[in-house]
């Protein structure tokens, strides 16, 4: 039931409401609201109920194993969030940073030094606020870059083909054209066709590593080799960061530009969706284009420089300073980590995930790169099984949310047929790997026994399967009062403003 | 573990690595700290901080937010789950996602609402290249000088690669709204949009009616740029001039997310349904399960990043769910009633304290337009002296004008909301007074 469904008229929830003030309102009858304001009419144990009602119908990594490849849904610490629900720190207006939140400055400044030295780079920006905007910070950098050259006929971006989608959108809205470049039988990069790609008309190439195919680019030295030859520039997609925190420095591997998911190895939470803070950080050749503000210690005084004093950034990237809030929660997990524990990071994800890479083959699964190691992520492929049992990675993936997991992430990469991409990250316990190494087997043995059992999943969820295709055709996108009942068209009409 | 995978250390995981790559891990120049260090550490920073009375708005504003708010949201359950790509194990974000969709649509009186964008300024960046989208042959954008300056700035880095021009329209001097004389100096043959803030910058209230036929006159869209608690009281943008606003954006913190030192926040976005594929960011619809019962979903993904890569509409992966979350229960928690009370005792608080400094020599109020919440002050005495000795009292007293609009002479933008009472506001006036008396050598007669 929807809160707009709870509602009765005249009920309230008094407490939260201030006092009626009588004083005579300044503002033209004609600049105010014609039409009544639409919202629930409900009192707050109504809210309170129903919202807790809500989030009880949600998997999440504080209730299920949440193996979401490219997603890194490691447990977020609950210290991080009592910082920054610090009332102190929830009064803090940002246009008073300098004078009244110099305590927060000192964090950000530290936070800002430790991302620069765990990614190998000169210096760092907190201001994007989230991956694909820490991307769209990094490619305006490098068109910065060869702008303040005069090399103006650098056009292309170049993308590994196996590249998550934020990559060659960022490209487009950085007004580049994109070229996509294929990826080896092996899940390396095709260095050769790279080779041929390299021009002069190069800006730049996009880059994760290890790539979202779950593997280490081995052939990185050759490819900053040959991208600097040609002129380009190399962009880091911290995404998959995760796996090599603190044992493989970017910046060692000859990246010029690249940005941190602070929501992903940082372990801030995804919050259903976001908030997330995508910091970039450069090399010293492309710190001067470094968005504002940044965070600058002078004279024992924290400032925050603006384009007045960073006369080369590419600008601004929001009112204020990013996502503060979620800054914070990234420094304390980085206090907490300290440089040992970032390397166990990687190191525990890598073995988590190696480990249940062998038992999944082991148990029948078919491995999208069988000879390589896993990064802190794989891909299984169902190929083979729905060809066999017509039992695909979606209905498996179902499956998987009645044995009381959340899926692995679903056809994405593009380039491997019917994939589940898996990262069980370093937070999960031998114990827990194993129970899901038993669900999967048990999926297994139902697709070949009941193959429908599968193909119709999920069967013990708040609702069966959703009906995607109705809900791209009949849009029903907000609830319109007096039309209640579900899935029928119901757009609002716009503009019938009354008389008044 | 190890034995299972037939390695005999963890580093051999690691050994299709170039050697030369792990030979030298970072230093180990810090240990980890405990969570009881990390907390102290955190404390006695965060601890130092704030402390101020505040009277500053300027796109950030204080509010009182419900208890219930914010123990809801963060329950593990909203605060540890991803962007809801499983439906059927995450109908209690999508229902937020979609409740919260139906109340910005009525809040802004248009047809359809994404499920958020990381900031306001970042949404009127993403309104601005989807209107050029939706345009088609134009591409240029009118954004007035009475829009908040970082809004304005953001949006130049957010368009300037893909060959969009800005062009600024000034501000009527006394009235500190949109001049709409100058409207007509604008070519608007080329003109894709044009942004129309409610309220403005300085807390005035523009013409909106006006300007919104304004650009559907020159076949031009109207994106309305909002405080939405403020429409709990004003007229929604789908109700300006004779067609009604096409978009509207605007930055969600009023509705239930604290100052936080900036964020994060929650940008907005709503618009008409015949703009709908155009506009960015996720979208939740109602649908039916198997078994023929509603549930969520989210839909028209054709349009991101994940399937469609570079014609997408948008980079956006990742928005403010959590944000959101809380939006939702404040908005629910205060209802119709509660923000319009709010908005009102905010703009009540606004002209007491302008009936406060009215009878003060010095200050004066800078402009005749109507206005929210917010007003713009000149002083005679340098804005930025009076600031400090505020502040030397505990109190932050507004944002000077100083660098964005030099030619305001001291101009001093201050706010007022329902967070601040009749004691609050006498005693401000009362501190300007002291502080502007006490400069040095205003003893002697300058």
């Amino acid at each position: 039931m929807l809160i707009h469904e709870l509602s009765r008229p005249g009920r309230t929830s008094r407490a939260q409401q201030p006092r009626t003030c009588d004083l005579p309102s300044a503002i033209p009858l004609s600049e105010l609201r014609g039409a009544p304001l639409e919202l629930p009419e409900v009192s707050e144990l109504d809210v309170v109920r129903h919202y807790t009602r809500l989030s009880q119908r949600n998997y999440s990594i504080d209730t299920e194993f949440y193996p979401l490849g490219s997603c890194t849904m490691k447990y977020n610490p609950r210290a991080c969030n009592a910082a920054a629900l610090l009332p102190q720190f929830l009064a803090l207006h940002p246009a008073a940073l300098e004078e009244a939140g110099q305590g927060f400055l000192a964090c950000m400044h530290e936070l800002q030094e430790m991302l620069a030295r765990w990614t190998g780079m000169a210096a760092v920006s907190l201001a994007p606020m989230a991956g694909a905007q820490g991307e769209f910070a990094g490619v305006a950098m490098i068109r910065a870059y060869h702008e303040a050259r005069g090399d103006h006929a650098r056009r292309e971006i170049l993308v590994p083909d196996a590249a998550h989608g934020t990559n060659p959108a960022t490209a487009t809205m950085c007004g580049y054209v994109l070229r996509e470049i294929r990826t080896g039988s092996d899940g390396d990069v095709d260095v050769g066709a790279l080779a041929q790609a390299l021009g002069p008309q190069t800006a730049g190439l996009m880059l994760t590593n290890p790539s979202t195919l779950g593997v280490f680019e081995r052939g990185i030295g050759e490819i900053a080799n040959i991208v600097h030859a040609a002129g380009g520039l190399l962009y880091y997609d911290g995404a998959n960061l995760n796996a090599i925190l603190g044992k493989v420095r970017p910046g060692a591997m000859g990246f010029d530009v690249l940005h941190l998911n602070l929501h992903k190895t940082f372990s801030t939470p995804h919050g259903g969706g976001g908030p997330g803070a995508g910091p970039v950080a450069a090399a010293e050749h492309m710190a001067p284009y470094l968005p504002v503000p940044l965070v600058a210690r002078v004279a024992d005084r924290y400032r925050l420089l603006d384009a007045s004093e960073r006369a080369q950034t590419i600008g601004r990237l929001s009112a204020h300073a990013g996502q503060s809030g979620v800054l914070l929660r990234a420094y304390v997990y980085a206090r907490m980590l300290g440089d040992p524990g970032a390397r166990r990071v990687a190191e525990f994800a890598t073995l988590n995930a190696n480990y249940l890479m062998h038992e999944l083959a082991e148990a029948g699964f078919d491995l999208a790169f069988p000879r390589r190691r896993a990064s802190h992520e794989f891909i299984v492929t169902l190929k083979r099984l729905k060809e066999r049992t017509a039992v695909s990675a979606m209905d498996f993936a179902k499956r998987l949310l009645d044995k009381g997991c959340y899926a692995p992430t679903t056809y994405f990469p593009l380039l491997v047929p019917e994939c589940l991409l898996i990262e069980p990250t370093e937070t999960e316990s031998k114990q827990t790997l194993d129970a899901f190494v038993g669900a999967m087997k048990e999926i297994l043995h139902e697709a070949e026994t009941d193959p429908q059992l599968v193909k119709s999943a999920p069967h013990t969820l708040p609702v069966r399967r959703l009906d995607e295709v109705r809900a791209a055709r009949e849009l029903d996108l907000a609830w319109t009062k007096g039309r209640s009942s579900p899935a029928t068209t119901q757009l609002r009409l716009a503009n019938s403003r009354p008389e008044n | 573990m190890l034995a299972a995978i037939g390695v005999d250390s963890i580093d051999a995981l690691f050994d299709e690595i170039p050697a030369e790559l792990t030979a030298a891990p970072a230093a180990d120049a810090n240990e980890g700290l405990s969570e009881a260090e990390v907390m102290r550490l955190v404390q006695a920073r965060i601890g130092q901080d704030g402390g101020f009375r505040s009277f500053v708005g300027a796109g950030a504003y204080e509010h009182h937010i419900p208890a219930a708010v914010w123990q809801i949201a963060t329950r593990g359950e909203f605060y540890s789950s991803y962007t809801p790509y499983q439906a059927e194990a995450s109908q209690g974000t999508l229902q937020v996602l979609y409740e919260y969709q139906s109340m910005m649509t009525a809040l802004t009186g248009l047809d359809v609402a994404n499920a958020s964008l990381y900031d306001g300024a970042s949404a009127l960046g993403e309104a601005a290249l989807m209107a050029v989208r939706a345009h088609k042959s134009a591409r240029k954008l009118v954004v007035p000088r009475t829009v908040n300056p970082a809004y304005r700035d953001t949006v130049r880095t957010i368009v300037r690669n893909q060959g969009i021009e800005l062009i600024e329209l000034d501000y009527d001097r006394r009235r500190g709204s949109i001049a709409t004389e100058s409207l007509a100096r604008v070519d608007a043959r080329e003109v894709a949009a044009l942004v129309v803030p409610q309220p403005n910058y300085f807390g005035v209230l523009e013409p909106v009616d006006a300007l919104t036929d304004w650009a559907h006159a020159h076949g031009a869209l109207a994106i309305a740029l909002v405080n939405p608690l403020a429409l709990a009281l004003l007229e929604p943008p789908g109700a300006w001039g004779a067609r009604g606003a096409d978009i509207a954006v605007g930055d969600g913190q009023p509705l239930g997310i604290p100052l936080g030192a900036g964020g994060p926040y929650c940008g907005f976005m709503t618009c008409r349904k015949d703009l709908l594929r155009q506009m960015p960011g996720r979208i939740v619809g109602r649908t039916l399960d198997a078994a023929g019962r509603p549930g969520f979903t989210l839909t028209l993904q054709a349009r991101e990043q994940h399937i469609r890569r570079s014609k997408a509409t948008s980079n956006i992966c990742t928005n403010q769910g959590l944000m959101v979350t809380a939006s939702t229960i404040h908005m629910a928690l205060l209802g119709a009633q509660g923000l319009r009370r709010v908005a009102e005792a905010c703009h009540a608080g606004l002209l007491m304290l302008l009936g406060s400094v009215s009878a003060l020599a010095g200050v004066r109020r800078a402009f005749e337009g109507p206005m929210f919440h917010e007003a713009v002050l000149t002083l005679s005495e340098p804005v930025d002296d009076v600031l400090r000795g505020l502040r030397a009292e505990g109190i932050l007293g507004g944002l000077s004008l100083r660098r964005a609009y030099p030619e305001i002479d001291n101009g001093l933008l201050v706010c007022v909301t329902e967070t601040k009472n009749e004691c609050d506001v006498i005693d401000f006036a009362g501190r300007i007074a002291r502080v502007m008396d006490e400069r040095p050598g205003r003893a002697f007669g300058a």
